[in-house]
Protein backbone atom coordinates (compact mmCIF):
# COMPACT_ATOMS: atom_id res chain seq x y z
CA UNK A 1 0.00 0.00 0.00
CA UNK A 2 1.27 3.48 -0.83
CA UNK A 3 0.96 6.04 1.95
CA UNK A 4 1.38 9.80 1.59
CA UNK A 5 1.78 11.78 4.81
CA UNK A 6 1.46 15.57 4.68
CA UNK A 7 3.89 17.22 7.08
CA UNK A 8 3.91 20.82 8.13
CA UNK A 9 6.59 22.75 10.01
CA UNK A 10 5.53 24.74 13.07
CA UNK A 11 7.31 26.70 15.79
CA UNK A 12 8.19 24.53 18.79
CA UNK A 13 5.37 24.38 21.36
CA UNK A 14 7.34 26.39 23.93
CA UNK A 15 8.13 29.26 21.50
CA UNK A 16 7.40 32.73 22.77
CA UNK A 17 5.21 34.15 20.04
CA UNK A 18 6.01 37.65 18.75
CA UNK A 19 5.56 39.60 15.54
CA UNK A 20 7.56 42.07 13.43
CA UNK A 21 6.94 44.61 10.62
CA UNK A 22 4.07 46.33 12.43
CA UNK A 23 2.67 43.01 13.59
CA UNK A 24 2.22 41.79 10.01
CA UNK A 25 4.77 38.98 10.13
CA UNK A 26 5.63 36.19 12.57
CA UNK A 27 9.00 36.79 14.22
CA UNK A 28 11.20 33.90 13.02
CA UNK A 29 14.16 35.00 15.06
CA UNK A 30 15.52 32.21 17.29
CA UNK A 31 12.49 30.06 16.54
CA UNK A 32 13.04 26.32 16.63
CA UNK A 33 10.92 24.73 13.87
CA UNK A 34 9.61 21.23 14.41
CA UNK A 35 7.36 18.77 12.60
CA UNK A 36 3.77 19.59 13.46
CA UNK A 37 3.22 17.18 16.38
CA UNK A 38 -0.08 15.77 15.06
CA UNK A 39 1.44 15.10 11.63
CA UNK A 40 4.41 13.39 13.27
CA UNK A 41 2.98 11.51 16.24
CA UNK A 42 -0.28 10.34 14.74
CA UNK A 43 -0.29 10.45 10.93
CA UNK A 44 3.30 9.50 10.17
CA UNK A 45 3.69 6.88 12.89
CA UNK A 46 0.37 5.17 12.04
CA UNK A 47 1.35 5.04 8.37
CA UNK A 48 4.67 3.46 9.37
CA UNK A 49 2.92 0.90 11.58
CA UNK A 50 0.57 -0.09 8.74
CA UNK A 51 3.49 -0.36 6.35
CA UNK A 52 5.40 -2.52 8.81
CA UNK A 53 2.38 -4.80 9.23
CA UNK A 54 1.27 -5.12 5.61
CA UNK A 55 4.10 -3.80 3.43
CA UNK A 56 4.22 -0.70 1.27
CA UNK A 57 5.93 2.65 1.11
CA UNK A 58 5.55 5.84 3.13
CA UNK A 59 6.23 9.15 1.39
CA UNK A 60 6.12 12.47 3.23
CA UNK A 61 5.26 15.71 1.45
CA UNK A 62 5.93 19.27 2.59
CA UNK A 63 5.27 22.62 0.99
CA UNK A 64 8.03 25.11 1.72
CA UNK A 65 11.54 26.33 1.06
CA UNK A 66 14.95 24.62 1.32
CA UNK A 67 15.14 25.84 4.92
CA UNK A 68 12.67 23.05 5.74
CA UNK A 69 14.92 20.21 4.56
CA UNK A 70 16.57 19.57 7.91
CA UNK A 71 13.23 19.05 9.65
CA UNK A 72 11.89 16.97 6.73
CA UNK A 73 14.89 14.67 7.25
CA UNK A 74 13.58 13.97 10.75
CA UNK A 75 10.48 12.37 9.18
CA UNK A 76 12.84 10.21 7.13
CA UNK A 77 14.79 9.36 10.30
CA UNK A 78 11.57 8.22 11.99
CA UNK A 79 11.07 5.83 9.10
CA UNK A 80 9.50 7.40 5.99
CA UNK A 81 10.98 5.98 2.77
CA UNK A 82 11.23 9.20 0.82
CA UNK A 83 10.20 12.83 0.89
CA UNK A 84 8.84 15.34 -1.58
CA UNK A 85 9.25 19.06 -0.98
CA UNK A 86 7.17 21.36 -3.14
CA UNK A 87 9.39 24.38 -3.48
CA UNK A 88 7.29 27.31 -2.31
CA UNK A 89 8.75 30.39 -0.68
CA UNK A 90 6.72 33.04 1.09
CA UNK A 91 3.20 33.01 2.45
CA UNK A 92 0.60 30.52 1.24
CA UNK A 93 -2.84 29.82 2.69
CA UNK A 94 -4.33 26.40 3.25
CA UNK A 95 -6.05 26.38 -0.17
CA UNK A 96 -2.82 27.17 -1.96
CA UNK A 97 -0.97 24.45 -0.01
CA UNK A 98 -3.79 21.93 -0.57
CA UNK A 99 -3.70 22.67 -4.31
CA UNK A 100 0.06 22.08 -4.45
CA UNK A 101 -0.19 18.79 -2.55
CA UNK A 102 -3.17 17.76 -4.70
CA UNK A 103 -0.98 17.87 -7.80
CA UNK A 104 1.59 15.56 -6.18
CA UNK A 105 -1.10 13.31 -4.69
CA UNK A 106 -2.92 12.88 -8.01
CA UNK A 107 0.12 11.72 -9.92
CA UNK A 108 1.40 9.45 -7.12
CA UNK A 109 -1.43 6.90 -6.98
CA UNK A 110 -1.53 6.76 -3.19
CA UNK A 111 -3.92 4.46 -1.33
CA UNK A 112 -4.09 6.59 1.78
CA UNK A 113 -3.23 10.21 2.49
CA UNK A 114 -2.74 11.04 6.16
CA UNK A 115 -2.19 14.27 8.08
CA UNK A 116 -2.60 15.62 11.62
CA UNK A 117 -5.91 17.02 12.88
CA UNK A 118 -4.57 20.59 12.65
CA UNK A 119 -1.32 22.54 12.81
CA UNK A 120 -0.41 24.07 16.16
CA UNK A 121 0.30 27.50 14.64
CA UNK A 122 -2.62 28.15 12.30
CA UNK A 123 -5.12 25.74 13.96
CA UNK A 124 -7.29 25.76 10.86
CA UNK A 125 -7.99 22.05 10.27
CA UNK A 126 -8.45 22.99 6.63
CA UNK A 127 -5.89 21.07 4.63
CA UNK A 128 -7.32 17.53 4.77
CA UNK A 129 -10.83 18.45 3.67
CA UNK A 130 -9.57 20.72 0.90
CA UNK A 131 -7.15 18.12 -0.39
CA UNK A 132 -9.85 15.41 -0.39
CA UNK A 133 -12.14 17.68 -2.43
CA UNK A 134 -9.44 18.70 -4.89
CA UNK A 135 -8.53 15.08 -5.68
CA UNK A 136 -12.10 13.81 -5.27
CA UNK A 137 -11.50 11.33 -2.42
CA UNK A 138 -13.55 10.58 0.73
CA UNK A 139 -12.46 12.56 3.79
CA UNK A 140 -12.46 11.26 7.36
CA UNK A 141 -11.54 13.79 10.05
CA UNK A 142 -10.24 13.52 13.62
CA UNK A 143 -9.61 9.79 13.52
CA UNK A 144 -8.45 8.21 16.76
CA UNK A 145 -8.18 4.61 15.50
CA UNK A 146 -7.57 3.05 12.10
CA UNK A 147 -7.46 -0.64 11.22
CA UNK A 148 -7.12 -2.11 7.74
CA UNK A 149 -8.60 -5.34 6.39
CA UNK A 150 -7.74 -5.65 2.70
CA UNK A 151 -8.76 -2.37 1.12
CA UNK A 152 -11.32 -1.50 3.78
CA UNK A 153 -10.47 0.68 6.73
CA UNK A 154 -12.41 0.65 9.98
CA UNK A 155 -12.00 4.04 11.62
CA UNK A 156 -13.04 5.56 14.92
CA UNK A 157 -13.40 9.32 14.78
CA UNK A 158 -14.07 11.93 17.44
CA UNK A 159 -17.45 13.66 17.39
CA UNK A 160 -18.74 16.18 19.96
CA UNK A 161 -18.91 14.31 23.25
CA UNK A 162 -18.48 10.90 21.71
CA UNK A 163 -17.25 8.62 18.97
CA UNK A 164 -18.30 7.39 15.56
CA UNK A 165 -17.18 4.15 13.95
CA UNK A 166 -17.17 3.98 10.16
CA UNK A 167 -15.76 2.02 7.27
CA UNK A 168 -14.30 3.40 4.07
CA UNK A 169 -12.47 1.83 1.14
CA UNK A 170 -9.10 3.06 -0.11
CA UNK A 171 -8.12 5.49 -1.43
CA UNK A 172 -9.10 8.18 1.10
CA UNK A 173 -7.80 11.19 3.06
CA UNK A 174 -7.70 10.96 6.85
CA UNK A 175 -6.84 13.52 9.53
CA UNK A 176 -5.40 11.98 12.67
CA UNK A 177 -5.91 12.80 16.35
CA UNK A 178 -4.78 11.37 19.67
CA UNK A 179 -5.11 7.62 19.95
CA UNK A 180 -3.92 6.79 16.42
CA UNK A 181 -0.37 6.01 17.44
CA UNK A 182 2.36 6.88 19.92
CA UNK A 183 5.24 9.22 19.16
CA UNK A 184 8.47 7.54 18.05
CA UNK A 185 11.98 8.76 18.71
CA UNK A 186 14.31 8.22 15.75
CA UNK A 187 17.15 5.79 16.46
CA UNK A 188 20.75 6.14 15.29
CA UNK A 189 20.20 3.79 12.33
CA UNK A 190 17.23 5.87 11.25
CA UNK A 191 19.14 9.11 11.57
CA UNK A 192 22.06 7.76 9.53
CA UNK A 193 19.86 6.29 6.79
CA UNK A 194 17.81 9.51 6.58
CA UNK A 195 20.84 11.29 5.15
CA UNK A 196 20.77 9.17 2.01
CA UNK A 197 17.03 8.71 1.54
CA UNK A 198 15.56 10.62 -1.42
CA UNK A 199 14.25 14.13 -0.76
CA UNK A 200 12.84 15.20 -4.09
CA UNK A 201 12.24 18.87 -4.72
CA UNK A 202 9.46 19.63 -7.19
CA UNK A 203 8.38 22.94 -8.72
CA UNK A 204 5.06 24.36 -7.50
CA UNK A 205 1.95 24.73 -9.67
CA UNK A 206 1.71 28.32 -8.44
CA UNK A 207 -1.90 28.17 -7.26
CA UNK A 208 -2.61 31.42 -5.44
CA UNK A 209 -4.06 31.94 -1.97
CA UNK A 210 -7.71 32.81 -1.39
CA UNK A 211 -7.01 34.60 1.89
CA UNK A 212 -4.23 36.72 3.37
CA UNK A 213 -3.17 37.60 6.90
CA UNK A 214 -3.47 41.35 7.40
CA UNK A 215 -1.96 41.49 10.87
CA UNK A 216 -1.38 39.60 14.09
CA UNK A 217 -2.17 40.51 17.65
CA UNK A 218 -1.14 39.17 21.05
CA UNK A 219 -3.87 38.70 23.65
CA UNK A 220 -4.00 41.39 26.34
CA UNK A 221 -1.68 40.68 29.26
CA UNK A 222 -3.35 38.70 31.99
CA UNK A 223 -3.85 40.64 35.20
CA UNK A 224 -2.35 39.11 38.34
CA UNK A 225 -4.07 36.07 39.82
CA UNK A 226 -6.22 36.92 42.82
CA UNK A 227 -5.32 34.52 45.63
CA UNK A 228 -7.96 33.28 48.04
CA UNK A 229 -6.95 31.86 51.43
CA UNK A 230 -7.31 28.07 51.60
CA UNK A 231 -9.29 28.24 54.84
CA UNK A 232 -12.01 30.34 53.16
CA UNK A 233 -12.75 28.63 49.84
CA UNK A 234 -16.35 29.90 49.95
CA UNK A 235 -14.87 33.32 49.21
CA UNK A 236 -13.99 32.03 45.72
CA UNK A 237 -17.63 31.18 45.03
CA UNK A 238 -18.69 34.64 46.21
CA UNK A 239 -16.14 36.30 43.87
CA UNK A 240 -17.12 34.10 40.93
CA UNK A 241 -20.72 35.10 41.50
CA UNK A 242 -20.44 38.79 42.41
CA UNK A 243 -17.20 39.96 40.75
CA UNK A 244 -16.57 37.70 37.76
CA UNK A 245 -20.30 37.02 37.27
CA UNK A 246 -19.48 33.55 36.00
CA UNK A 247 -21.91 31.56 38.14
CA UNK B 1 -28.10 37.14 -2.01
CA UNK B 2 -27.96 35.80 1.50
CA UNK B 3 -25.75 34.87 4.40
CA UNK B 4 -26.09 31.09 4.62
CA UNK B 5 -25.42 29.28 7.87
CA UNK B 6 -25.01 25.58 8.49
CA UNK B 7 -27.16 24.04 11.24
CA UNK B 8 -25.76 21.04 13.13
CA UNK B 9 -28.24 18.47 14.40
CA UNK B 10 -27.79 15.73 16.97
CA UNK B 11 -30.61 13.39 18.00
CA UNK B 12 -33.27 15.56 16.41
CA UNK B 13 -32.18 18.78 18.15
CA UNK B 14 -30.23 21.80 16.94
CA UNK B 15 -26.81 21.78 18.58
CA UNK B 16 -25.94 24.69 20.85
CA UNK B 17 -23.02 25.81 18.68
CA UNK B 18 -25.51 26.40 15.87
CA UNK B 19 -27.48 28.94 17.95
CA UNK B 20 -24.29 30.93 18.01
CA UNK B 21 -23.67 30.41 14.28
CA UNK B 22 -27.22 31.67 13.70
CA UNK B 23 -26.60 34.80 15.79
CA UNK B 24 -23.31 35.39 13.99
CA UNK B 25 -24.88 35.01 10.55
CA UNK B 26 -27.82 37.23 11.53
CA UNK B 27 -25.53 39.95 12.89
CA UNK B 28 -23.42 39.91 9.74
CA UNK B 29 -26.49 39.78 7.47
CA UNK B 30 -27.86 42.85 9.24
CA UNK B 31 -24.53 44.62 8.82
CA UNK B 32 -24.65 44.17 5.05
CA UNK B 33 -28.44 44.41 4.63
CA UNK B 34 -29.16 40.79 3.69
CA UNK B 35 -31.08 37.83 5.11
CA UNK B 36 -29.66 35.06 7.27
CA UNK B 37 -30.76 31.72 5.79
CA UNK B 38 -30.03 28.39 7.46
CA UNK B 39 -29.52 24.96 5.95
CA UNK B 40 -30.45 21.89 7.98
CA UNK B 41 -29.76 18.33 6.79
CA UNK B 42 -31.53 15.23 8.05
CA UNK B 43 -34.37 14.39 10.37
CA UNK B 44 -35.56 17.19 12.63
CA UNK B 45 -38.95 18.66 13.52
CA UNK B 46 -39.56 21.90 11.59
CA UNK B 47 -40.62 23.62 14.83
CA UNK B 48 -37.05 23.22 16.13
CA UNK B 49 -35.77 25.01 13.05
CA UNK B 50 -38.43 27.76 13.13
CA UNK B 51 -37.27 28.49 16.69
CA UNK B 52 -33.93 29.68 15.28
CA UNK B 53 -35.84 32.87 14.48
CA UNK B 54 -35.13 34.02 18.04
CA UNK B 55 -31.45 34.08 17.13
CA UNK B 56 -32.16 36.16 14.02
CA UNK B 57 -32.70 33.58 11.28
CA UNK B 58 -35.11 34.75 8.55
CA UNK B 59 -35.50 31.44 6.79
CA UNK B 60 -34.33 27.86 7.20
CA UNK B 61 -34.05 25.43 4.32
CA UNK B 62 -34.61 21.87 5.43
CA UNK B 63 -33.52 18.86 3.40
CA UNK B 64 -34.97 15.98 5.37
CA UNK B 65 -33.37 13.14 3.39
CA UNK B 66 -32.74 10.15 5.67
CA UNK B 67 -29.29 9.77 4.10
CA UNK B 68 -28.17 12.86 5.96
CA UNK B 69 -28.86 11.28 9.36
CA UNK B 70 -25.49 9.54 9.14
CA UNK B 71 -22.59 11.87 8.59
CA UNK B 72 -20.52 11.83 5.43
CA UNK B 73 -18.31 14.83 4.76
CA UNK B 74 -18.62 14.50 0.98
CA UNK B 75 -22.40 14.18 1.07
CA UNK B 76 -22.80 17.16 3.40
CA UNK B 77 -20.47 19.20 1.23
CA UNK B 78 -22.45 18.60 -1.90
CA UNK B 79 -25.65 19.57 -0.11
CA UNK B 80 -24.27 22.80 1.35
CA UNK B 81 -22.53 23.77 -1.88
CA UNK B 82 -25.71 23.13 -3.91
CA UNK B 83 -27.83 25.21 -1.55
CA UNK B 84 -25.22 27.98 -1.49
CA UNK B 85 -25.49 28.18 -5.25
CA UNK B 86 -29.32 28.05 -5.19
CA UNK B 87 -29.65 30.93 -2.71
CA UNK B 88 -26.75 32.81 -4.23
CA UNK B 89 -24.95 32.93 -0.88
CA UNK B 90 -22.01 35.29 -0.72
CA UNK B 91 -21.07 34.21 2.80
CA UNK B 92 -21.39 30.79 4.47
CA UNK B 93 -21.11 30.48 8.25
CA UNK B 94 -20.11 27.25 10.02
CA UNK B 95 -19.25 26.44 13.63
CA UNK B 96 -15.62 25.48 14.25
CA UNK B 97 -16.78 22.18 15.74
CA UNK B 98 -15.69 18.68 14.77
CA UNK B 99 -18.53 18.57 12.22
CA UNK B 100 -17.78 22.08 10.96
CA UNK B 101 -14.10 21.22 10.55
CA UNK B 102 -15.06 18.17 8.50
CA UNK B 103 -17.33 20.08 6.10
CA UNK B 104 -16.31 23.75 5.83
CA UNK B 105 -12.86 23.19 4.23
CA UNK B 106 -14.36 20.78 1.69
CA UNK B 107 -17.02 23.34 0.74
CA UNK B 108 -14.27 25.97 0.56
CA UNK B 109 -12.29 23.93 -1.95
CA UNK B 110 -15.40 23.05 -3.95
CA UNK B 111 -16.62 26.64 -4.31
CA UNK B 112 -13.10 28.16 -4.38
CA UNK B 113 -14.30 30.31 -1.52
CA UNK B 114 -11.66 31.59 0.91
CA UNK B 115 -12.17 30.44 4.50
CA UNK B 116 -11.41 31.91 7.92
CA UNK B 117 -11.50 28.98 10.34
CA UNK B 118 -11.64 29.74 14.04
CA UNK B 119 -13.24 33.19 13.75
CA UNK B 120 -13.92 35.11 16.96
CA UNK B 121 -15.26 38.37 15.47
CA UNK B 122 -17.62 39.54 12.74
CA UNK B 123 -16.10 40.47 9.38
CA UNK B 124 -15.42 44.19 8.92
CA UNK B 125 -16.29 46.15 5.76
CA UNK B 126 -13.20 44.74 3.98
CA UNK B 127 -14.05 41.21 5.15
CA UNK B 128 -11.18 41.01 7.58
CA UNK B 129 -11.96 38.55 10.38
CA UNK B 130 -10.15 38.02 13.67
CA UNK B 131 -9.24 34.39 14.35
CA UNK B 132 -7.34 32.45 16.99
CA UNK B 133 -3.82 31.32 16.06
CA UNK B 134 -0.74 29.77 17.65
CA UNK B 135 -2.91 27.55 19.85
CA UNK B 136 -4.48 30.48 21.65
CA UNK B 137 -1.24 32.41 22.10
CA UNK B 138 -2.15 35.03 19.46
CA UNK B 139 -4.80 36.24 17.03
CA UNK B 140 -4.56 36.70 13.27
CA UNK B 141 -6.67 39.07 11.19
CA UNK B 142 -7.43 37.28 7.95
CA UNK B 143 -8.82 38.90 4.81
CA UNK B 144 -10.85 36.81 2.39
CA UNK B 145 -10.18 37.77 -1.22
CA UNK B 146 -12.83 35.71 -3.03
CA UNK B 147 -16.40 36.67 -3.93
CA UNK B 148 -17.89 33.80 -1.91
CA UNK B 149 -16.57 33.70 1.64
CA UNK B 150 -16.64 31.11 4.41
CA UNK B 151 -16.32 31.77 8.12
CA UNK B 152 -16.12 29.08 10.78
CA UNK B 153 -16.89 30.46 14.25
CA UNK B 154 -15.24 29.19 17.45
CA UNK B 155 -17.93 27.94 19.87
CA UNK B 156 -18.58 30.21 22.87
CA UNK B 157 -16.65 33.12 21.33
CA UNK B 158 -19.32 35.28 19.69
CA UNK B 159 -22.25 34.28 21.87
CA UNK B 160 -25.84 33.49 20.97
CA UNK B 161 -28.07 36.56 21.22
CA UNK B 162 -31.69 35.78 21.94
CA UNK B 163 -34.45 38.04 20.66
CA UNK B 164 -37.90 37.25 19.31
CA UNK B 165 -39.04 35.92 15.97
CA UNK B 166 -39.79 32.80 14.02
CA UNK B 167 -37.96 31.60 10.95
CA UNK B 168 -39.88 30.37 7.92
CA UNK B 169 -39.01 26.76 7.27
CA UNK B 170 -38.91 25.71 3.65
CA UNK B 171 -38.48 22.13 2.62
CA UNK B 172 -35.93 21.61 -0.13
CA UNK B 173 -35.24 18.57 -2.22
CA UNK B 174 -31.59 17.79 -2.53
CA UNK B 175 -30.12 14.94 -4.42
CA UNK B 176 -27.83 13.22 -1.93
CA UNK B 177 -24.36 12.41 -3.19
CA UNK B 178 -23.47 8.73 -3.07
CA UNK B 179 -22.22 7.59 0.35
CA UNK B 180 -18.49 7.09 0.44
CA UNK B 181 -18.15 6.21 4.09
CA UNK B 182 -20.44 3.86 6.00
CA UNK B 183 -21.22 4.87 9.57
CA UNK B 184 -21.49 1.76 11.73
CA UNK B 185 -21.97 3.12 15.20
CA UNK B 186 -22.37 6.44 17.03
CA UNK B 187 -21.89 6.75 20.79
CA UNK B 188 -22.46 9.98 22.67
CA UNK B 189 -22.22 10.72 26.35
CA UNK B 190 -25.71 10.76 27.82
CA UNK B 191 -27.54 13.31 29.92
CA UNK B 192 -28.17 17.04 29.83
CA UNK B 193 -24.59 18.16 30.40
CA UNK B 194 -23.12 20.05 27.43
CA UNK B 195 -20.29 18.23 25.62
CA UNK B 196 -16.90 19.81 26.31
CA UNK B 197 -16.39 22.04 23.27
CA UNK B 198 -19.78 23.67 23.89
CA UNK B 199 -19.62 23.82 27.69
CA UNK B 200 -19.74 27.22 29.39
CA UNK B 201 -18.62 25.91 32.77
CA UNK B 202 -15.90 23.27 33.10
CA UNK B 203 -14.45 21.58 36.18
CA UNK B 204 -11.20 19.86 35.30
CA UNK B 205 -8.86 17.77 37.41
CA UNK B 206 -5.39 16.29 37.09
CA UNK B 207 -2.88 13.98 38.67
CA UNK B 208 -3.24 15.81 41.97
CA UNK B 209 -6.37 13.69 42.45
CA UNK B 210 -4.10 10.70 43.16
CA UNK B 211 -6.48 8.15 41.64
CA UNK B 212 -9.75 7.65 39.74
CA UNK B 213 -11.54 6.56 42.92
CA UNK B 214 -11.30 10.15 44.21
CA UNK B 215 -13.26 11.76 41.36
CA UNK B 216 -16.50 11.88 43.33
CA UNK B 217 -15.67 15.34 44.74
CA UNK B 218 -15.01 16.66 41.21
CA UNK B 219 -18.29 15.26 39.92
CA UNK B 220 -20.13 16.72 42.93
CA UNK B 221 -18.72 20.20 42.30
CA UNK B 222 -19.49 19.95 38.57
CA UNK B 223 -23.02 18.79 39.30
CA UNK B 224 -23.62 21.64 41.76
CA UNK B 225 -22.42 24.15 39.13
CA UNK B 226 -24.08 22.46 36.15
CA UNK B 227 -20.59 22.17 34.70
CA UNK B 228 -18.98 19.62 32.38
CA UNK B 229 -16.05 17.58 33.72
CA UNK B 230 -12.66 17.49 32.01
CA UNK B 231 -9.19 16.20 32.77
CA UNK B 232 -5.52 16.64 31.98
CA UNK B 233 -3.52 14.46 29.62
CA UNK B 234 -1.77 12.22 32.21
CA UNK B 235 -5.15 11.41 33.72
CA UNK B 236 -6.57 10.35 30.34
CA UNK B 237 -3.38 8.43 29.51
CA UNK B 238 -3.61 6.55 32.81
CA UNK B 239 -7.26 5.72 31.93
CA UNK B 240 -8.47 7.34 35.12
CA UNK B 241 -10.95 9.27 32.99
CA UNK B 242 -12.39 8.75 29.48
CA UNK B 243 -10.38 9.97 26.49
CA UNK B 244 -13.05 12.52 25.45
CA UNK B 245 -12.56 14.42 28.73
CA UNK B 246 -8.94 15.25 27.91
CA UNK B 247 -8.47 18.98 27.30
CA UNK B 248 -5.21 20.48 26.09
CA UNK B 249 -3.20 20.62 22.93
CA UNK B 250 -3.51 16.95 22.03
CA UNK B 251 -7.03 16.65 23.43
CA UNK B 252 -9.93 19.04 22.98
CA UNK B 253 -9.31 22.79 22.85
CA UNK B 254 -12.05 24.60 24.75
CA UNK B 255 -13.18 28.14 25.42
CA UNK B 256 -15.61 28.04 28.34
CA UNK B 257 -16.66 31.05 30.40
CA UNK B 258 -15.28 29.42 33.52
CA UNK B 259 -12.50 26.83 33.75
CA UNK B 260 -11.72 25.44 37.20
CA UNK B 261 -8.44 23.48 37.20
CA UNK B 262 -7.96 21.24 40.21
CA UNK B 263 -4.65 19.49 40.83
CA UNK B 264 -3.32 20.40 37.38
CA UNK B 265 0.11 22.04 37.27
CA UNK B 266 -0.50 23.81 33.95
CA UNK B 267 2.02 22.49 31.43
CA UNK B 268 2.24 24.64 28.31
CA UNK B 269 0.49 21.92 26.27
CA UNK B 270 -2.42 21.95 28.70
CA UNK B 271 -2.63 25.75 28.66
CA UNK B 272 -2.74 25.71 24.85
CA UNK B 273 -6.10 23.98 25.05
CA UNK B 274 -7.69 26.14 27.74
CA UNK B 275 -5.99 29.55 27.66
CA UNK B 276 -8.92 31.17 25.90
CA UNK B 277 -11.30 30.45 28.76
CA UNK B 278 -12.81 33.72 29.93
CA UNK B 279 -12.11 33.06 33.62
CA UNK B 280 -9.61 30.55 34.98
CA UNK B 281 -9.53 29.27 38.57
CA UNK B 282 -6.56 27.20 39.74
CA UNK B 283 -6.51 25.07 42.88
CA UNK B 284 -3.16 23.47 43.59
CA UNK B 285 -1.06 22.59 46.61
CA UNK B 286 2.10 23.88 44.90
CA UNK B 287 2.28 27.70 44.97
CA UNK B 288 4.88 27.51 42.16
CA UNK B 289 2.53 25.66 39.77
CA UNK B 290 2.86 27.47 36.41
CA UNK B 291 -0.92 27.47 36.02
CA UNK B 292 -1.26 30.30 38.57
CA UNK B 293 0.37 32.65 36.03
CA UNK B 294 -2.54 32.07 33.66
CA UNK B 295 -5.23 32.16 36.35
CA UNK B 296 -7.69 34.83 37.41
CA UNK B 297 -8.33 33.29 40.82
CA UNK B 298 -6.21 30.85 42.76
CA UNK B 299 -6.20 28.84 45.95
CA UNK B 300 -3.05 27.17 47.28
CA UNK B 301 -3.97 24.23 49.45
CA UNK B 302 -5.20 20.67 49.79
CA UNK B 303 -7.81 20.04 47.12
CA UNK B 304 -9.36 17.21 49.12
CA UNK B 305 -10.32 19.74 51.78
CA UNK B 306 -11.10 22.68 49.48
CA UNK B 307 -13.25 21.08 46.76
CA UNK B 308 -16.03 19.73 49.03
CA UNK B 309 -16.26 23.17 50.68
CA UNK B 310 -16.61 24.80 47.26
CA UNK B 311 -19.43 22.40 46.45
CA UNK B 312 -21.20 23.34 49.70
CA UNK B 313 -20.74 27.06 48.94
CA UNK B 314 -22.17 26.61 45.42
CA UNK B 315 -25.16 24.73 46.81
CA UNK B 316 -25.73 27.48 49.39
CA UNK B 317 -25.51 30.13 46.66
CA UNK B 318 -27.95 28.28 44.40
CA UNK B 319 -30.34 27.67 47.32
CA UNK B 320 -30.28 31.42 48.06
CA UNK B 321 -31.13 32.19 44.42
CA UNK B 322 -34.35 30.18 44.49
Amino acid sequence: MKFLVCISLVPDTTTKISFVDNDTKFNNDKVQWILNPYDEWYALVRALELKEANGGTVTVVNVGSAANDQVIRKALAIGADDAIRIDVTGEADSFSIASEIAAVAKSGGYDMILLGKETINYNGSNLGGMLAELIDLPFVSYASKLDMAGNTATIERDIEGGKEVLTVDTPFVISCAKGMAEARIPNMKGIMSAKTKPLNVVAPQGVGSLTSVVKYELPPAKSACKMIPADHPEELIRLLHEEAKMI
Amino acid sequence: MAVLFFIEIADGKVKKASFEATSYAAAYAKQIGKDAVGIALGTIDDAELAALGVYGATKVLHAGNKEFDSFDANEYTKAVADVATQVNADTIVFSQTLTGKAVAPVVSARLKAGIVSGAVSLPDADFVVKKTAFSGKAFAYVKVNTSTKIVSVVPNSFGATKGTGTATVESVTLEAAPNRVTVKEVTRQQGDIAPLPEAELVVSAGRGMKGPENWGIIEDLAKALGATTACSRPVADLHWRPHYEHVGQTGVAIRPNLYIAIGISGAIQHLAGVNQSKCIVVINKDPEAPFFKAADYGIVGDLFEIVPKLTEAVKALKAGQH
